[in-house]
């Protein structure tokens, strides 16, 4: 596939890893995995259950170390993991104003983020009392109140409807269009065109 | 540092404990519990009481303070909150500190306030009473920290709750003899009282290091 390389400073790797190994127990998670994602680029985790993608994606986000290898960013990160860090009590517009005001982000942004993954209508509910779906929606708008290069995202298209796996799938295409980079653990194919895949 | 992500931190704190329901007077309940409990046990010789209550009330307010601990960051590590946390630029010592303190706000000082009244019921003088509501709440911040050490180490264990109490009992020791000391020698110049202030302040500068290291080895 035909992806547009921008000038140098665009093509710089945004996340290099080099080497990662993980043990489980007495057990190899998987070992020697090399990632390497630029501007523009879009990489898909693939592998079974329990073949290690989500901790892969921990270990790029810095959230726990690798028992060899290194990972190094260039670029703030944005998370979106299988714990979507709602709390029962806030509303989605509670949630993400909390995150704004801690990310230092303009409060106008969150009206905007909830607008972008269609939630404006369930914007006072209690997350508590939200559909999986919604819930999910709620963590993704997360993406859009803070513009950062790289998105790690494990397993986006989980508990989406039709509309809500179009609307993420044109996000991160459009995420990449403008300069970003991607890396996702999937299951399926959704359309989408990967610059690379790693399968663990 | 920006103080911007701290009090975000702070303020979700409290209005989670506020969102918990019933769950903020759990230790309240359980002090006035515990130091009613005493003047049944002992019988109502007034001399006793007198001399027994400070210490009566220092034992309460020490273990009322492990009541609700368990769920000091277990529920941020559950939810995935942590997680978030851990990728801000905030450090997650300030982080630990701010849950701390919130949860200090809610649950500790509500037990420092209700010394006067249960202090009454143990037939301490009075005037006294303000004073040792002080020492009360100076002690308190020093168990709710290193209760907070605890719950951090115990945040990825279920039922964890006697295990905070085994971690961070040792640590209450130098608190609650100074505490002791400082509410015997009576003024808030003495030399027990600044060592009690000084216990307060070394767990207040100690402790959300070793919370912060003990919640990135439970996020790992």
């Amino acid at each position: 596939m035909a992806i547009e390389r921008g000038s140098n400073v665009l093509s710089q790797a945004v996340l290099t890893a080099n080497g990662l190994g993980v043990m489980r127990g007495d057990r190899t998670l998987f070992t020697g995995v090399r990632v390497s994602v630029c501007a523009r680029e879009l990489v898909l985790l693939r592998g079974q259950n329990g073949a290690g993608k989500t901790t892969l994606l921990r270990l790029l986000a810095g959230l726990s170390t690798a028992e060899s290898g290194k990972v190094t960013r260039t670029a703030p990160h944005h998370w979106i993991g299988h714990r979507k860090g709602l709390k029962p009590h806030e509303t989605p517009a509670t949630h993400l104003q909390h995150w704004a005001n801690a990310w230092g982000v303009e409060p106008d942004m969150v009206h905007t983020a909830l607008e972008a993954v269609s939630l404006l209508r369930a914007a006072d509910v209690p997350t508590g009392h939200l559909s999986q779906g919604q819930q999910h929606r709620t963590a993704l708008a997360r993406l859009l109140l803070q513009d950062r290069p790289l998105w790690l995202l494990d397993e986006p298209f989980a508990a989406m409807d039709d509309s809500g796996v179009a609307m993420i799938k044109s996000r991160i295409e459009q995420h990449c269009a403008s300069g970003g980079a991607v890396i996702a653990a999937v299951h399926g194919d959704y359309g989408l065109t990967p610059s690379q895949e790693i399968t663990l | 540092m920006n103080a911007r992500p701290v009090l975000s931190a702070f303020r979700q704190a409290l209005q989670e404990a506020w969102a918990g329901g019933a769950g903020i007077f759990l230790p309240a309940t359980f002090f006035a519990g515990a130091a009613v409990l005493v003047p049944l046990g002992v019988g109502v010789d007034n001399a006793l009481l007198r001399s027994i209550g400070p210490g009566i009330l220092w034992v309460a307010l020490a273990l009322s303070s492990l009541v609700t601990m368990e769920r000091l960051f277990q529920a941020d590590l559950e939810d995935g909150a942590l997680d978030l946390w851990l990728q801000t630029d905030l450090p997650i010592s300030a982080y630990a500190a701010a849950k701390t303190l919130a949860h200090w706000c809610v649950a500790g000082l509500p037990l420092a306030l209700m010394t006067p009244v249960l202090g009454i019921l143990l037939q301490i003088e009075p005037a006294k009473l303000p004073m040792f509501a002080a020492g009360y709440a100076i002690g308190g911040i020093a168990f709710f920290f290193w209760g907070g050490v605890g719950a951090a180490l115990s945040a990825s264990v279920r039922r964890g709750g006697l295990l905070i109490a085994l971690i961070a009992l040792p640590f209450f020791f130098p608190t609650a003899i100074f505490g002791a000391r400082a509410l015997q020698a009576g003024t808030a110049t003495s030399p027990e009282a600044l060592y009690l202030i000084a216990s307060a302040l070394f767990s207040l500068s100690v402790a959300p290091f070793a919370m912060g290291a003990a919640l990135r080895l439970a996020a790992d």
